[in-house]
Protein backbone atom coordinates (compact mmCIF):
# COMPACT_ATOMS: atom_id res chain seq x y z
CA UNK A 1 0.00 0.00 0.00
CA UNK A 2 2.98 2.21 0.49
CA UNK A 3 2.97 2.69 -3.60
CA UNK A 4 1.04 5.63 -3.61
CA UNK A 5 3.29 7.12 -1.49
CA UNK A 6 6.49 5.98 -3.40
CA UNK A 7 4.74 6.30 -7.03
CA UNK A 8 4.10 10.51 -5.48
CA UNK A 9 7.79 11.11 -4.69
CA UNK A 10 8.94 9.69 -7.62
CA UNK A 11 6.79 11.79 -9.94
CA UNK A 12 7.57 14.85 -7.78
CA UNK A 13 11.55 13.88 -8.45
CA UNK A 14 10.52 13.44 -11.86
CA UNK A 15 8.90 16.54 -12.43
CA UNK A 16 11.40 18.53 -10.74
CA UNK A 17 13.72 17.18 -13.15
CA UNK A 18 11.72 17.76 -15.80
CA UNK A 19 11.02 21.67 -16.06
CA UNK A 20 8.03 21.63 -17.51
CA UNK A 21 8.47 19.45 -20.59
CA UNK A 22 6.85 16.39 -21.54
CA UNK A 23 8.22 12.96 -19.82
CA UNK A 24 8.14 10.08 -21.94
CA UNK A 25 9.80 7.54 -19.63
CA UNK A 26 11.13 7.50 -16.17
CA UNK A 27 14.42 5.37 -14.68
CA UNK A 28 13.94 4.25 -11.07
CA UNK A 29 16.21 2.06 -9.19
CA UNK A 30 14.45 0.18 -6.42
CA UNK A 31 15.72 -1.62 -3.82
CA UNK A 32 14.46 -5.04 -2.47
CA UNK A 33 14.49 -4.47 1.11
CA UNK A 34 12.12 -1.43 -0.38
CA UNK A 35 9.32 -3.97 -0.49
CA UNK A 36 7.81 -2.29 -3.65
CA UNK A 37 5.53 -4.28 -5.65
CA UNK A 38 6.40 -3.37 -9.33
CA UNK A 39 2.77 -3.71 -11.05
CA UNK A 40 1.45 -1.45 -7.84
CA UNK A 41 4.10 1.32 -8.29
CA UNK A 42 2.92 1.48 -11.77
CA UNK A 43 -0.57 1.56 -11.70
CA UNK A 44 0.04 4.39 -9.09
CA UNK A 45 2.02 6.60 -11.12
CA UNK A 46 0.01 6.39 -14.19
CA UNK A 47 -2.94 7.37 -11.31
CA UNK A 48 -0.63 10.35 -9.84
CA UNK A 49 0.76 11.51 -13.40
CA UNK A 50 -2.20 12.54 -14.96
CA UNK A 51 -3.19 15.87 -15.78
CA UNK A 52 1.16 16.31 -15.29
CA UNK A 53 3.87 16.56 -17.74
CA UNK A 54 4.26 12.82 -16.72
CA UNK A 55 1.34 11.87 -18.09
CA UNK A 56 1.56 8.95 -19.91
CA UNK A 57 5.42 7.86 -19.48
CA UNK A 58 6.62 4.79 -18.66
CA UNK A 59 8.13 4.04 -15.70
CA UNK A 60 11.10 1.56 -15.90
CA UNK A 61 11.95 -0.28 -12.76
CA UNK A 62 15.10 -1.95 -12.10
CA UNK A 63 15.04 -4.02 -8.47
CA UNK A 64 18.47 -4.21 -6.88
CA UNK A 65 19.27 -7.11 -4.54
CA UNK A 66 19.97 -6.89 -0.91
CA UNK A 67 23.39 -6.83 0.69
CA UNK A 68 24.16 -6.66 3.90
CA UNK A 69 27.90 -6.97 5.82
CA UNK A 70 28.54 -7.95 9.22
CA UNK A 71 30.96 -5.13 11.04
CA UNK A 72 32.21 -7.77 12.99
CA UNK A 73 33.76 -10.71 11.05
CA UNK A 74 32.88 -8.51 7.53
CA UNK A 75 30.80 -11.46 6.19
CA UNK A 76 29.11 -10.19 3.34
CA UNK A 77 25.78 -12.04 2.13
CA UNK A 78 22.55 -11.48 0.63
CA UNK A 79 19.30 -11.86 2.49
CA UNK A 80 16.96 -14.57 1.25
CA UNK A 81 14.36 -13.61 3.97
CA UNK A 82 14.85 -10.80 6.31
CA UNK A 83 17.73 -12.02 8.70
CA UNK A 84 19.46 -9.07 9.51
CA UNK A 85 21.79 -11.11 12.17
CA UNK A 86 25.67 -12.22 10.32
CA UNK A 87 24.73 -15.66 9.75
CA UNK A 88 28.44 -16.61 10.19
CA UNK A 89 28.78 -14.76 13.29
CA UNK A 90 25.40 -13.56 14.38
CA UNK A 91 26.75 -10.87 15.16
CA UNK A 92 23.67 -7.96 15.13
CA UNK A 93 25.65 -4.73 13.68
CA UNK A 94 25.41 -4.53 10.13
CA UNK A 95 25.44 -2.47 7.44
CA UNK A 96 22.97 -2.39 4.64
CA UNK A 97 25.60 -1.94 1.29
CA UNK A 98 22.38 -2.52 -1.22
CA UNK A 99 18.60 -3.04 -1.20
CA UNK A 100 17.62 0.85 0.60
CA UNK A 101 17.60 2.26 -2.92
CA UNK A 102 14.79 4.41 -4.03
CA UNK A 103 16.34 6.34 -6.79
CA UNK A 104 15.36 8.31 -10.07
CA UNK A 105 17.70 7.10 -12.12
CA UNK A 106 16.65 8.85 -14.95
CA UNK A 107 14.01 10.63 -16.87
CA UNK A 108 13.04 11.02 -20.87
CA UNK A 109 12.05 14.20 -21.75
CA UNK A 110 10.71 15.43 -24.98
CA UNK A 111 12.02 18.49 -26.70
CA UNK A 112 10.15 20.04 -29.46
CA UNK A 113 11.87 21.45 -32.57
CA UNK A 114 10.79 25.38 -31.82
CA UNK A 115 11.99 24.84 -28.32
CA UNK A 116 15.24 24.02 -30.15
CA UNK A 117 15.81 26.56 -32.31
CA UNK A 118 14.37 29.31 -29.72
CA UNK A 119 17.39 27.35 -27.75
CA UNK A 120 20.20 28.06 -30.35
CA UNK A 121 18.90 31.70 -31.32
CA UNK A 122 21.48 33.94 -31.48
CA UNK A 123 20.00 36.71 -28.87
CA UNK B 1 10.74 16.52 -31.45
CA UNK B 2 12.97 14.00 -30.00
CA UNK B 3 14.21 12.37 -26.55
CA UNK B 4 16.61 13.47 -24.39
CA UNK B 5 18.09 11.65 -21.57
CA UNK B 6 18.64 13.11 -18.45
CA UNK B 7 20.58 11.63 -15.66
CA UNK B 8 19.15 12.48 -11.93
CA UNK B 9 20.03 9.75 -9.78
CA UNK B 10 18.59 11.47 -6.92
CA UNK B 11 16.83 9.72 -4.03
CA UNK B 12 12.87 10.40 -4.72
CA UNK B 13 12.72 11.06 -0.74
CA UNK B 14 15.06 13.99 -1.26
CA UNK B 15 12.56 16.08 -1.00
CA UNK B 16 11.26 14.93 1.55
CA UNK B 17 14.02 14.59 3.90
CA UNK B 18 15.07 17.93 3.20
CA UNK B 19 12.11 19.62 4.59
CA UNK B 20 12.64 17.05 7.72
CA UNK B 21 15.99 18.27 8.12
CA UNK B 22 14.42 22.05 8.18
CA UNK B 23 12.17 21.33 10.96
CA UNK B 24 14.47 19.33 12.83
CA UNK B 25 16.81 22.33 13.06
CA UNK B 26 13.66 24.58 14.01
CA UNK B 27 13.06 21.83 17.04
CA UNK B 28 16.62 22.25 18.07
CA UNK B 29 16.40 25.72 17.98
CA UNK B 30 13.48 25.65 20.25
CA UNK B 31 15.44 22.84 21.94
CA UNK B 32 12.93 20.17 21.62
CA UNK B 33 13.05 16.42 21.66
CA UNK B 34 11.24 14.83 19.40
CA UNK B 35 9.62 11.38 18.90
CA UNK B 36 7.70 9.94 16.20
CA UNK B 37 5.04 7.37 17.50
CA UNK B 38 4.16 5.28 15.20
CA UNK B 39 2.43 1.96 15.17
CA UNK B 40 -0.88 -0.33 13.06
CA UNK B 41 -4.06 1.02 13.73
CA UNK B 42 -5.44 -0.03 17.27
CA UNK B 43 -2.18 -0.88 18.64
CA UNK B 44 -2.59 1.41 21.67
CA UNK B 45 -0.62 4.49 20.90
CA UNK B 46 -3.19 6.63 22.18
CA UNK B 47 -3.98 4.84 25.32
CA UNK B 48 -0.17 4.36 26.30
CA UNK B 49 0.59 8.33 25.53
CA UNK B 50 -2.73 8.73 28.54
CA UNK B 51 -1.25 6.03 30.86
CA UNK B 52 2.34 7.63 30.51
CA UNK B 53 1.84 11.36 30.45
CA UNK B 54 -0.03 11.77 33.64
CA UNK B 55 1.06 12.91 36.31
CA UNK B 56 3.38 14.72 34.60
CA UNK B 57 6.95 13.92 33.94
CA UNK B 58 9.76 14.99 35.76
CA UNK B 59 10.95 18.34 34.95
CA UNK B 60 9.94 17.98 30.66
CA UNK B 61 7.55 19.92 29.78
CA UNK B 62 5.32 17.39 26.78
CA UNK B 63 3.03 18.29 23.85
CA UNK B 64 1.67 15.92 21.41
CA UNK B 65 1.40 16.43 17.72
CA UNK B 66 -1.61 14.17 16.63
CA UNK B 67 -1.81 13.03 13.49
CA UNK B 68 -4.93 11.17 11.85
CA UNK B 69 -6.85 10.95 8.50
CA UNK B 70 -9.89 12.62 10.04
CA UNK B 71 -11.39 13.77 12.63
CA UNK B 72 -10.04 14.80 16.70
CA UNK B 73 -11.25 11.82 18.81
CA UNK B 74 -7.38 10.90 19.82
CA UNK B 75 -6.83 14.60 20.59
CA UNK B 76 -9.98 14.78 22.49
CA UNK B 77 -8.67 12.09 24.66
CA UNK B 78 -5.62 13.75 25.60
CA UNK B 79 -6.79 17.02 26.22
CA UNK B 80 -7.96 16.12 29.61
CA UNK B 81 -4.55 15.18 30.53
CA UNK B 82 -3.59 18.72 30.66
CA UNK B 83 -0.78 18.93 27.69
CA UNK B 84 -0.45 20.85 24.78
CA UNK B 85 -2.52 18.72 21.91
CA UNK B 86 -2.36 19.70 18.13
CA UNK B 87 -4.63 17.94 16.05
CA UNK B 88 -3.03 17.27 12.33
CA UNK B 89 -5.44 16.02 9.79
CA UNK B 90 -4.00 14.89 6.56
CA UNK B 91 -7.32 14.38 4.41
CA UNK B 92 -6.95 17.15 2.49
CA UNK B 93 -4.34 15.21 0.40
CA UNK B 94 -5.18 12.30 -1.50
CA UNK B 95 -8.28 11.09 -0.53
CA UNK B 96 -6.52 11.22 3.42
CA UNK B 97 -3.06 10.59 3.69
CA UNK B 98 -2.19 7.28 5.14
CA UNK B 99 1.23 8.69 7.15
CA UNK B 100 2.63 12.54 8.18
CA UNK B 101 5.19 13.02 5.74
CA UNK B 102 7.43 16.38 6.65
CA UNK B 103 5.93 18.70 4.81
CA UNK B 104 2.82 18.49 6.99
CA UNK B 105 4.73 18.65 9.94
CA UNK B 106 5.93 21.53 8.77
CA UNK B 107 2.53 23.10 8.18
CA UNK B 108 1.54 22.59 11.94
CA UNK B 109 4.47 24.21 13.05
CA UNK B 110 2.93 27.61 13.60
CA UNK B 111 0.10 25.86 15.55
CA UNK B 112 2.75 24.18 17.75
CA UNK B 113 3.82 26.01 21.47
CA UNK B 114 6.89 25.30 20.60
CA UNK B 115 8.92 28.03 23.49
CA UNK B 116 6.61 25.56 25.68
CA UNK B 117 7.80 22.16 25.33
CA UNK B 118 10.94 19.91 26.12
CA UNK B 119 9.66 17.03 24.38
CA UNK B 120 7.17 16.64 21.68
CA UNK B 121 5.57 13.62 20.80
CA UNK B 122 4.34 13.30 17.23
CA UNK B 123 1.07 10.38 17.09
CA UNK B 124 1.51 9.35 13.67
CA UNK B 125 -1.69 7.98 11.63
CA UNK B 126 -1.80 4.53 12.46
CA UNK B 127 -0.20 2.33 9.56
CA UNK B 128 2.71 -0.17 9.41
CA UNK B 129 4.13 0.64 6.14
CA UNK B 130 3.97 4.59 4.55
CA UNK B 131 4.93 5.97 8.36
CA UNK B 132 8.48 4.36 8.13
CA UNK B 133 9.54 6.18 4.57
CA UNK B 134 8.92 9.46 5.66
CA UNK B 135 11.13 11.39 8.39
CA UNK B 136 9.71 13.98 9.39
CA UNK B 137 12.32 15.72 11.85
CA UNK B 138 11.85 13.53 14.62
CA UNK B 139 15.52 12.70 17.05
CA UNK B 140 13.56 9.11 17.82
CA UNK B 141 11.31 6.93 16.66
CA UNK B 142 9.68 4.37 17.83
CA UNK B 143 6.07 1.90 17.72
CA UNK B 144 4.27 0.28 19.25
CA UNK B 145 2.96 -3.30 18.66
CA UNK B 146 0.36 -5.26 20.48
CA UNK B 147 0.01 -8.84 21.02
CA UNK B 148 -3.26 -9.20 19.43
CA UNK B 149 -1.59 -8.54 15.94
CA UNK B 150 0.50 -11.59 16.05
CA UNK B 151 3.99 -12.80 15.96
CA UNK B 152 5.03 -12.72 12.14
CA UNK B 153 4.41 -8.84 11.92
CA UNK B 154 8.20 -8.28 12.43
CA UNK B 155 8.67 -10.21 8.96
CA UNK B 156 5.50 -8.62 7.23
CA UNK B 157 6.69 -4.62 8.04
CA UNK B 158 10.23 -5.13 8.40
CA UNK B 159 10.96 -1.85 6.91
CA UNK B 160 8.69 -0.51 9.98
CA UNK B 161 10.29 -2.56 12.63
CA UNK B 162 13.91 -1.74 11.45
CA UNK B 163 13.01 1.93 11.47
CA UNK B 164 12.43 2.10 15.18
CA UNK B 165 15.04 2.34 18.14
CA UNK B 166 12.43 0.98 20.67
CA UNK B 167 9.55 -1.45 20.37
CA UNK B 168 6.56 -1.17 22.80
CA UNK B 169 5.05 -4.38 23.11
CA UNK B 170 1.27 -3.61 24.21
CA UNK B 171 -1.83 -5.53 25.65
CA UNK B 172 0.25 -7.72 27.50
CA UNK B 173 -2.52 -8.12 29.77
CA UNK B 174 -4.05 -9.98 27.18
CA UNK B 175 -1.21 -12.60 26.79
CA UNK B 176 -3.37 -15.67 28.98
CA UNK B 177 -6.25 -15.45 26.43
CA UNK B 178 -4.15 -15.44 23.35
CA UNK B 179 -2.27 -17.96 21.24
CA UNK B 180 -0.02 -15.48 20.75
CA UNK B 181 3.84 -16.69 21.11
CA UNK B 182 5.88 -13.78 23.01
CA UNK B 183 9.39 -15.82 22.11
CA UNK B 184 8.43 -16.47 18.80
CA UNK B 185 7.55 -12.44 17.85
CA UNK B 186 10.97 -11.02 20.15
CA UNK B 187 12.55 -13.80 18.06
CA UNK B 188 11.59 -12.51 14.80
CA UNK B 189 12.00 -8.92 16.18
CA UNK B 190 15.59 -9.56 16.46
CA UNK B 191 16.27 -11.25 13.17
CA UNK B 192 15.01 -7.77 11.55
CA UNK B 193 16.35 -5.19 14.04
CA UNK B 194 18.48 -7.20 16.08
CA UNK B 195 19.51 -5.92 19.72
CA UNK B 196 16.62 -3.16 19.24
CA UNK B 197 15.46 -1.93 22.51
CA UNK B 198 12.04 -3.57 23.66
CA UNK B 199 9.08 -2.96 26.23
CA UNK B 200 6.12 -5.49 27.38
CA UNK B 201 3.95 -3.48 28.64
CA UNK B 202 0.14 -2.62 29.49
CA UNK B 203 -1.52 0.39 28.72
CA UNK B 204 -4.98 -0.90 30.18
CA UNK B 205 -3.19 -1.84 33.68
CA UNK B 206 -0.19 0.27 33.93
CA UNK B 207 2.09 -2.50 33.67
CA UNK B 208 5.42 -1.69 32.54
CA UNK B 209 4.76 2.45 31.10
CA UNK B 210 7.21 3.17 33.67
CA UNK B 211 10.00 2.02 31.48
CA UNK B 212 8.68 4.18 29.13
CA UNK B 213 8.29 7.26 31.20
CA UNK B 214 12.01 6.51 31.65
CA UNK B 215 12.77 6.34 28.04
CA UNK B 216 11.54 9.89 27.32
CA UNK B 217 13.48 11.21 29.86
CA UNK B 218 16.37 9.45 29.17
CA UNK B 219 16.26 10.76 25.09
CA UNK B 220 15.31 14.02 26.27
CA UNK B 221 18.69 14.28 28.21
CA UNK B 222 20.48 12.28 25.49
CA UNK B 223 18.94 14.91 22.62
CA UNK B 224 20.48 17.71 25.46
CA UNK B 225 23.71 16.25 25.56
CA UNK B 226 23.85 15.88 21.94
CA UNK B 227 22.42 19.79 21.45
CA UNK B 228 25.36 20.75 23.64
CA UNK B 229 27.90 18.78 22.12
CA UNK B 230 27.53 20.25 18.50
CA UNK B 231 26.96 23.74 19.68
CA UNK B 232 30.44 23.65 21.99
Amino acid sequence: MHELSVATAVLDTALKHAGGRPVSEVGVRVGALRQVVPESLRFYFEIVARESPCEGAGLTLTEVEARLRCRRCGQEWAPQWVQFRCPECAAGDVEVLAGEELLVDYIEVEESQAKEAECIAPR
Amino acid sequence: MHRTKIRVVEDALDANNTIARANRSDFDRQGVTVVNLMSAPGAGKTSLLERVLSPPLDGLRVGVLEGDVQGSYDADRLASLHVPVTQLNTDPGFGGECHLDANMVRSALPALPLEELDLLVIENVGNLVCPAEFRVGEDARAMVCSVTEGEDKPLKYPLMFRTCELVVVNKTDLLPHLDFDLDRFLYNLDAVNPGVRRMLVSARTGEGTEEFREWLLELSARAQAGAAVSTA
